[in-house]
């Protein structure tokens, strides 16, 4: 088997006379999490559907672990391990004996289904709550069940759709772990719209737009290419007006523009400068500040951040200002 | 095959998590007892026909209710997705929701065995007529079961299959019983197709082959076009 685990080429999705996805191309290799991000009803769910063998595409094909989703959907099926969207689990069923029974689904018998039973249940700690109907458990545990049932038999390819969804923060941090963990020795697919959990979870982005694939890469990449740097430096007041102080730094040669606003301390203020280029300017400002003598006493470098980007791809370009 | 065993098993367990089957099941058994004692001892004979006539008519109305969730429910809550998306073809997780329903529906039968064994204890019981009806029940209740399956995989609104497999299941039941109003050609055609009509031949004690394939045929033809129903998802 080649290193491609994925491989999705021109798909199209009409719903009717909807379009939900138009010619999406792309590649995941062995290995790789990449998060699938777009604003709602962009074409993720459409597309996690196709690669599950859910729904057929209208035009093109993909292949998952060297098998055809025409040719071969349930070769596909068994290589994959799926979350959909809001979890939907028969809520009346008890969590050991939905686990039992996703396992029994995929193959799985006698002493390898236990061992496996055990080693999902420990890896999502689930063996609290093994002996409850999943209808009484909160999200977060139906989550951990949804994720429990997708890695009972050990599948190189998972496609979560909207894990996090739902959660608070910290189920969200105890899932977004558990993905990372889980994420070292699988292919993994996950969509979402929230960004910053793209930023730490995924080593790769695609973001969907009306359908559309409209950016493929890692997020510091992503970032590098929409944005320029920013240079955030907070100063101590000391009875200056935020005009004056800000004054000081837009006397620096590359700056192009510059924003104060109020610190978190009453006595500071932060200042945002952009340069013109792709300048660093930590060490010029830091100048400026000792030529005017204001006490520097924070500095740091920001790259655009992916709410950003994500906000011009999907709107169709229109600028977004940092 | 194990696929269809493994999804019939979690279907037919299932029901017993939720009210459904008790409800059925106690209704079912409380309308036969009333109309099969209010005339048992008028008549004064041992023979359990009654009870295959009460039978045939009330589980035309009971098995509707134990199918209309089967798919309707799982595509509602959205549970369709994970199932299908195993390892499985359309056709297994159909024949495993028949198979579940099935197995539920055995249990119910089951449970009304002390009827024609009460009857034995009180006369002379002629047991030939008694297996003729429960097969004739189970074909018929075969039949019954895929046709309220079908009406499931049609919608995701449970009231709706509800409805269409009672319309369906009692114009089945109804047809033989206007005969007297229609033409001699008319009424034989539309004798045929009813469903009791070919039932009560079996409570009789008359096993005949063309009953049988009846019921049969009313069972695969529903099935498929549930398959056929499923199927279409991955096309609309």
């Amino acid at each position: 088997m080649s290193d491609v685990m994925i491989e999705a080429r021109d798909l199209t999705k009409h719903y009717g006379t909807v379009t939900a996805l138009k010619n999406a191309t792309f590649e995941v290799n062995r290995g790789e999490v990449v998060g699938f991000l777009g604003p709602n009803g962009a074409g993720k769910t459409t597309t996690m559907k196709i690669l599950t063998c859910f729904v057929a595409p209208s035009a093109g094909t993909a292949r998952v672990a060297g098998a055809d989703i025409f040719e071969d959907p349930i070769a596909v099926r068994e290589a994959i391990g799926y979350l959909p969207e809001s979890t939907p689990l028969y809520t009346e069923m008890l969590v050991l004996e939905y686990l039992e029974f996703a396992g029994k689904m995929r193959g799985l018998t006698g002493e390898g289904l236990r061992a496996r039973l055990r080693k999902v249940v420990e890896e999502t700690s689930l063996g609290d709550v093994i002996g409850k109907s999943i209808g009484e458990l909160s999200k977060g545990f139906r989550q951990r069940v949804g994720l429990a049932q997708a890695l009972i038999h050990e599948p190189p390819v998972l496609i979560l759709d909207e894990p996090m969804s739902g959660l608070d923060p910290n189920q969200a941090a105890e899932i977004r772990e558990l993905i990372r963990e889980i994420g070292r020795e699988r292919t993994i697919i996950l969509s979402t719209h929230n960004l910053a959990e793209v930023q730490v979870t995924c080593g790769r982005v695609l973001i969907i737009s009306r359908g559309q694939l409209v950016a493929d890469d890692t997020p510091e990449e992503l970032a590098a290419r929409a944005g320029k740097p920013r240079f955030i430096a907070t100063v101590q007041r000391n009875g200056q007006s935020p005009t004056d102080i800000s004054e000081v730094f837009s006397k620096i040669g590359d700056a192009q523009s510059v924003k104060e606003r109020d610190g978190s301390a009453p006595n500071e203020l932060v200042v945002e400068v952009v340069p013109k280029g792709n300048q660093d300017l930590r060490a010029d400002i830091f100048q400026a500040a000792v030529g005017a003598g204001l006490i520097l006493v924070g500095l740091e470098q920001r790259g655009e951040n992916l709410e950003d980007i994500f906000r011009q791809l999907t709107t169709g370009g229109a600028g977004a200002e940092p | 095959m194990k696929h269809i065993l493994t999804i019939g098993g979690r279907q037919f367990r299932s029901y017993f998590n939720g009210p459904v089957a008790y409800i059925v099941i106690c209704i079912v058994m409380l309308t036969l007892g009333f109309f099969f004692w209010k005339t048992f001892f008028l008549f004064g004979r041992a023979s359990a026909r009654e009870m295959f006539r009460w039978l045939g008519l009330i589980l035309v109305f009971a098995l509707p209710a134990l199918t209309m969730g089967l798919l309707a429910e799982e595509k509602r809550t959205g549970t369709i997705e994970l199932l299908i998306t195993m390892p499985v073809t359309e056709a297994q997780v159909i024949l495993g929701k028949f198979v579940g329903v099935l197995g539920l529906y055995a249990v119910l039968l089951a449970l009304t065995l002390p009827y024609p064994m009460s009857v034995a204890t009180l006369g002379d019981l002629d047991w030939g007529p008694v297996w003729g009806g429960y097969l004739g029940l189970l074909l018929q209740g075969s039949a019954l079961l895929a046709i309220g399956l079908m009406a499931s995989s049609w919608t995701d609104n449970q009231l709706i299959a509800l409805f269409v497999a009672l319309t369906l299941s009692v114009f089945f039941w109804v047809l033989d019983k206007f005969l007297a109003l229609l033409p001699t050609n008319a009424a034989s055609a539309l004798e045929w197709l009813s469903f009791d009509y070919h039932f009560q031949s079996m409570a009789r004690g008359v096993l005949d082959l063309r009953d049988i394939l009846f019921f049969l045929s009313v069972t695969i033809v529903a099935l498929a076009a549930a398959f056929r129903a499923l199927e279409s998802r991955r096309w609309s």
